[in-house]
């Protein structure tokens, strides 16, 4: 208390933070750093814990026992998926009815903004069929999803035939208290938008969806399945949704409870968890699942068909099985008997799942990290920001203000809406001049602002770059600080970049080197680097060639998630955090 | 406009005193095979040597119970229905009745109906004469409540689960998911919210279920939606309450009270049927009790009270987790029937086989003789009777185990004329949007609806944003009654006359926002969300049996020019699900994190602030320098006062 009333220990204080300010930056720069890097040591992180009551480990059994049967079923709806060249509508729909369900189809439409050549698709057009099994003696006021895509080629045949299996043998008994919808949605994230839309309601993409017929009341969980073959390893769980949402960790501890009890692999991330956490491998093993964590949830896309739920605060997460030629192998029985042993606990809830955490990171399956744990990383590199303002009329401010956010709105619209005149006049495609133009417009913009304004006032003068520093600092503290509140990933890896530029630049420092660096550490080098560097994660290093290639897809995807469902990243990107770089480089060039 | 508004008015009261006609009809029809017994009786053993062309011929007078059977069968029916036709005769009769029957109905999807109703009559005044107290089948509770808090009618239902009309068909009697209690108070009744309040603790005692929680929260006083449906012609809703439970879950501890209810108990007759372990392992239960006044005789000189208690139940063909496809008594209830009620004067028991005339769909064993014909809902069906109170019913091995074996398949999905489905809209926890859609199927009649909507308060409707639309267009309601709701004392409560236009679907949307409780509001389940009880949509449809005006050739041309007044149109109630709704809810473990933050805060700042205002401050007077600091030393010593 001495400190804040007492004048001559608040000097000394002051004094302190003003003498050693770079000193205590660049400590607390690398402490944030460090206290990341902690953060999947074992000992610093806690076990996973079941917080729900109702879904207590014991008390369920599973007895599904029709696994060859159920891909059986797979491989007949493959044989007519392949007849018909797409989705076997009325196939499923007789097959759903006749395992004693309701059945009910949702056609939709949509036009992409511009054709995804990832996926080869622009007007996309489809059907989702899906069946209610009605729980006995249930008012329809609560159900459960379990959704399979069906996805072109060969892939998850054999989930869709689980699916048919699972509902078949639920079908059969009493003890449902919830309603269960078995979903299968064609064009993979496309339909489940327009199946989540119809069912709420809503229409925030604006695609054309036919209104549902059936519904179940509100929707407690949900799980996708993907399964591509008959036999599999293990099983990976993905849990990272839209805008870096994740469900509640309770789901993820009831996947990993019931992975133990039948015992079958489970992974995250795709990695298999070690137990030699004080080697430096596995050290470094818990280092990249927790990367690939953050690099998942910093994208902000969603990254299994279950993402989408998370916006309609249903937890949901997609279950994937993985064949990768290891010893040990599970069939399909098994996984219908874990999903059937989920379904029940998740039948046994009595409210939402509320009790354990929405915000964590896991560097493996059985440890996570929580949002207190992670928090004071971010919070040494927004202190930063904090101790490098210096005090100093604001009015002078307002031209690169306006003008660079101007940049921004022109970054965020103009790609989309030139695409066409691009076409005629260059020799791309509508992807390459969409992403082209973005990259246009982005480079223009670093010439944009310190040019106008010399033109407006003149030489620029030492409190006017002052106060711009002033602004642009506070604007990236809030900007960090509410992104990291809602997507941590994201915040903290922006912090990582903007931080060291916005604490260093000043007009006085060596211009071209200067210059170099703000570059390095914009925005999209930022989003450049990671991608190689998520490559790198996944054991699938690049070429440059590839990378770039890679580059220009990924930004060409965040628009079209944007667009498709909602994604809230490359509007942050664009409106916000582009612009506040763009002020640190007209500190820059202030004079 | 005055007249417009004029010209509504009369249509609504024409529709009501309609629709009260028609539900006393509907619900008649069934026992009215027995009262009228002794009318068609005469016709009947007049023709009991007709053969079967006649009876095909007879098969359309809709009421009646007929034989085509031997001379033999005939005066057994004779002999068992004489004691049925004393109700409006003048023969000495005794002043109470009971009779029991079980509907039951194999479903369009492979599953059974089971309908069980108990009528007790009594022509007593509960009212006029100063004290009751001799019961002999009537039950004493329900007596004494009735004299006690002047009831008019009282209508109870408990159901556990949702009637699935898509599937199933309409219900001989809806009931709406959980608890739905109204009650008509006689006009003799001062504080008519005193004594609901009243009834509903004791009849939460009576029938073990929590509608001791029904308040003022989650009463309404519907306008028009709920008439009486007995004696007296009363249009002020002043003396109507209308509540539901949509969260009351209905178990054994609800089925024994109702049971003991019954003249027989669960010892003899058709409640012998009446296992839980059985009944609530079915995919829908609800059971009910109505109380009201009826007429006598057809000149209404004197009234009496009718008790009926009603139990219905749809078993599941899945879930039996049987392979042969077939039901049998035993199967359903895991008993047999052995002997009628003995108190009872007339026990039967009926098997829609409407859809199955040539026994293509289901197999019924042992067979029976006897047939009748009712309109049920707008829809002529055909049953088969046992009567219980015969010998012959139960053959040699005196117990009746009835057996249906189904030779065909699941069926599609129906498409009823009138079904309604309800839903809420958007997400986050800040707003949301109801809509409830009510689909017309009837290919070229439009006909109204009448929606009751009833929404808790901390639902916060933006009623400027109700719409109406059909086809697209905006259908203009020709009634609404709209009652605000206030925090934390009553419900919104909204009713609307709509018309809806042949072949449509009919969406009613409404906005609303989501209250913020205070913390000891909240129930001790928080996150389950909280219930919006079912819409009630109540209606006059039309019926398909007038709807098929080119079949008319079993009827003569000059009978069928005007569809006639009981088949044109038919009452129907239907309710939607009720709503789950997720209220922006704290975290309840958060109370210690906030003392803990609070103290903090408060240690901080009243610390500081304390500091501030107990010091003393002084201007600090600048160092003296070291040749005087010396010098003070030395004077210190020699004893003079420093510089």
């Amino acid at each position: 208390m001495g400190l804040l009333s007492d004048p001559n220990r608040r000097r000394a204080l002051i004094s302190m933070l003003t003498r050693l300010n770079a000193p205590i930056c660049v400590v607390c720069y690398f402490a944030g750093v460090a206290w990341f890097m902690g953060l999947a040591f074992e000992p610093f992180t806690l076990r996973t814990y079941m917080s729900e009551n109702a879904m207590g480990s014991t008390m369920v059994e599973e007895r599904f026992p029709a696994g060859e049967r159920a891909l059986a079923t797979g491989r007949e709806f493959a044989a007519h998926k392949k007849k018909v060249g797409g989705m076997p509508v009325d196939w499923l729909v007789k097959n759903m009815q006749d395992r004693g369900l309701e059945v009910f189809t949702q056609s939709f439409s949509r036009t992409l903004p511009f054709p995804d050549e990832n996926k080869e698709r622009y007007i996309v057009k489809g059907t989702n069929v899906y069946g209610i099994l009605r729980a006995p003696r249930a008012p329809r006021t609560e159900a459960l999803v379990l959704s399979a895509p069906c996805s072109p080629g060969d892939n998850n045949n054999q989930a869709v035939g689980l699916l048919l299996g699972l509902a078949q043998y639920f079908r059969n008994q009493i003890y449902w208290a919830k309603d269960i919808i078995f979903l299968v949605n064609e064009h993979d994230l496309i339909g489940m938008q327009a199946w989540l839309e119809g069912y709420h309601h809503t229409n925030t993409t604006g695609m054309s969806w036919s209104p549902l017929q059936g519904r179940g009341g509100s929707i407690q969980a949900a799980l996708s399945l993907e399964l591509s073959s008959d036999v599999i390893t293990s099983l990976d769980l993905v849990l990272e949704g839209l805008n870096g949402q994740l469900p509640n960790l309770d789901l993820a501890n009831l996947f990993y409870a019931f992975c133990q009890k039948i015992g079958v692999l489970c992974t995250i991330q795709g990695k298999l968890q070690r137990n030699d956490w004080d080697s430096v491998s596995g050290y470094n093993h818990a280092v990249q699942t927790m990367m690939l964590m953050v690099m998942k949830q910093a994208s902000g896309r969603p990254w299994g068909d279950h993402g989408l739920f998370l916006r309609y605060h249903i937890e949901a997460a997609t279950i994937k099985g993985v064949n990768s030629f290891r010893q040990y192998k599970t069939d399909a029985t098994t996984i219908g008997r874990l999903l059937e042993g989920m379904y029940r606990k998740l039948n046994n809830l009595l409210e939402r799942l509320h009790q354990s955490y929405f915000f964590y990171l896991m560097p493996s399956l059985s440890h996570f990290v929580s949002i207190g744990y992670y928090m004071p990383a971010f919070g040494l590199l927004a202190v930063i920001l904090l101790l490098r303002q210096s005090s100093p009329g604001v009015l002078s401010v307002l031209t690169p203000l306006v003008i660079s956010h101007l940049t921004g709105v022109a970054l965020y619209a103009l790609p989309i809406r030139f695409q066409e005149t691009a076409v005629e006049h260059f020799p791309v495609s509508e992807t390459e001049a969409v992403v082209l133009t973005a990259i246009a417009i982005y480079t223009a913009g670093l010439a944009l602002p310190h040019n106008t304004h010399r033109l407006l006032s003149g030489e620029g003068t030492e409190q006017g770059w002052r106060v711009l520093k002033l602004v642009a600092v506070l604007y990236l503290a809030v900007l960090l600080g509410c992104t990291a509140l809602i997507n941590f990933s994201l915040g903290f890896i922006l912090a990582l970049t903007l931080v060291p530029l916005a604490a260093f630049v000043t007009p006085h420092v060596p211009k071209v080197l200067s210059a170099f660096i703000l570059v390095i550490l914009s925005p999209a080098c930022t989003l450049l680097f990671s991608v190689f560097f998520f490559q790198e994660l996944q054991d699938m290093p690049v070429s440059f060639q590839d990378g770039w290639l890679l580059y220009l897809s990924v930004i060409s995807q965040g628009i079209l998630d944007h667009s498709l469902y909602g994604s809230l990243v490359y509007p942050l990107i664009a409106l916000l955090v582009y612009p506040c770089w763009l002020l640190f480089w007209n500190i820059l060039f202030w004079k | 406009m005055a007249a417009h508004r004029c010209s509504c008015w009369s249509w609504l009261l024409i529709l009501f005193s309609l629709s009260v006609f028609v539900v006393a009809d509907i619900h008649e029809t069934t026992p009215v095979n027995d009262h009228h017994g002794g009318v068609d009786h005469n016709a009947q053993t007049a023709e009991q040597t007709a053969d079967q062309p006649a009876v095909e011929e007879r098969r359309w007078e809709a009421t009646e119970v007929k034989e085509a059977a031997t001379v033999d069968a005939a005066a057994d029916i004779q002999g068992t229905s004489a004691p049925e036709t004393v109700v409006p005769s003048s023969v000495p009769q005794p002043k109470d009745d009971f009779q029991e029957e079980l509907v039951i109905r194999p479903l369009h999807s492979g599953d059974i109906y089971a309908s069980f109703q108990f009528r007790t009559l009594w022509d007593t005044d509960f009212m006029r004469e100063n004290k009751v107290s001799h019961y002999r089948l009537f039950p004493k509770s329900l007596g004494q409540v009735i004299s006690k808090f002047s009831v008019r009618e009282l209508h109870i239902s408990f159901t556990q689960g949702y009637w699935r009309t898509m599937q199933w068909g309409q219900p001989f009697i809806p009931s709406p998911p959980g608890a739905e209690l109204w009650v008509w108070f006689q006009d003799s009744v001062t504080d008519v919210d005193a004594t609901w309040k009243e009834l509903t603790n004791v009849l939460s005692g009576i029938f073990c279920a929590s509608l001791n929680f029904i308040d003022s929260t989650n009463t309404v006083q519907p306008s028009a939606s709920f008439k009486p449906l007995g004696l007296g012609n009363v249009t002020d809703h002043s003396f109507l309450r209308y509540a539901t439970l949509p969260r009351e879950i209905v178990c054994t501890e609800n089925l024994t009270p109702w049971k003991k209810l019954l003249p027989c108990g669960s010892k003899a007759g058709l409640a012998v049927l009446l296992k839980s372990e059985k009944l609530f392992h079915s995919s829908f239960h609800s059971q009910a009790v109505h109380i009201r006044s009826v007429c006598q005789d057809w000149q209404c000189k004197t009234t009496s009270w009718e008790l009926r208690q009603t139990l219905n139940s749809v078993f599941d063909l899945h879930n039996s987790g049987q392979t042969k496809r077939e039901w049998s008594l035993f199967k359903m209830f895991s008993r047999t029937l052995t002997e009628a009620c003995p108190l009872a004067s007339s026990s039967k028991l009926y098997i829609d086989i409407t859809d199955n005339p040539q026994g293509e769909q289901f197999e019924l064993s042992p067979a029976t003789s006897l047939l009748s014909q009712a309109v049920v809902l707008g829809d002529r069906r055909t049953f088969s009777v046992y009567d219980l109170t015969q010998e012959t019913t139960f053959g040699t091995v005196r117990s009746l185990n009835l057996l249906i074996r189904w030779k065909s398949n699941e069926g599609e999905m129906l498409r009823p004329l009138l079904h309604a489905e309800r839903y809420v809209a958007g997400y986050g926890l800040q707003t949301g949007e109801i809509h409830t859609l009510m689909y017309n199927n009837h290919p070229y009649r439009s006909f109204p609806v009448l929606l009751l909507d009833s929404v808790p308060w901390y639902l916060r409707l933006y009623i400027h944003t109700l719409s109406v639309t059909s086809k697209g267009k905006d259908n203009k309601p020709s009634y609404i009654h709209y009652e605000p709701s206030k925090d934390r004392v009553k419900p919104h409560l909204l009713e609307m006359l709509i018309q809806l236009p042949p072949n449509s679907v009919t969406e009613v949307t409404v906005q609303f926002e989501r209250a913020l409780l205070k913390w000891t509001e909240y129930p001790p389940d928080p996150n389950h969300g909280f219930y919006v009880g079912s819409s009630v949509i109540s209606s006059l449809v039309p019926s398909t049996v007038a709807m098929h005006t080119n079949s008319t050739r079993e009827r003569p041309l000059f009978s069928s020019f005007f569809p006639c007044k009981e088949e044109s149109s038919y009452f129907v109630r239907i309710y939607t699900e009720p709503l789950l709704v997720n209220l922006p809810t704290p975290d309840f473990s958060m109370p210690y994190n906030v003392i803990c933050l609070t103290c903090t805060v408060v240690a901080v700042g009243y610390g500081s602030l304390y500091n501030l205002l107990t010091r003393s401050f002084q201007i600090e007077e600048p160092n003296p320098g070291l040749a005087k600091r010396i010098a003070n030393v030395i004077r210190r010593m020699r004893g003079v006062p420093p510089l």
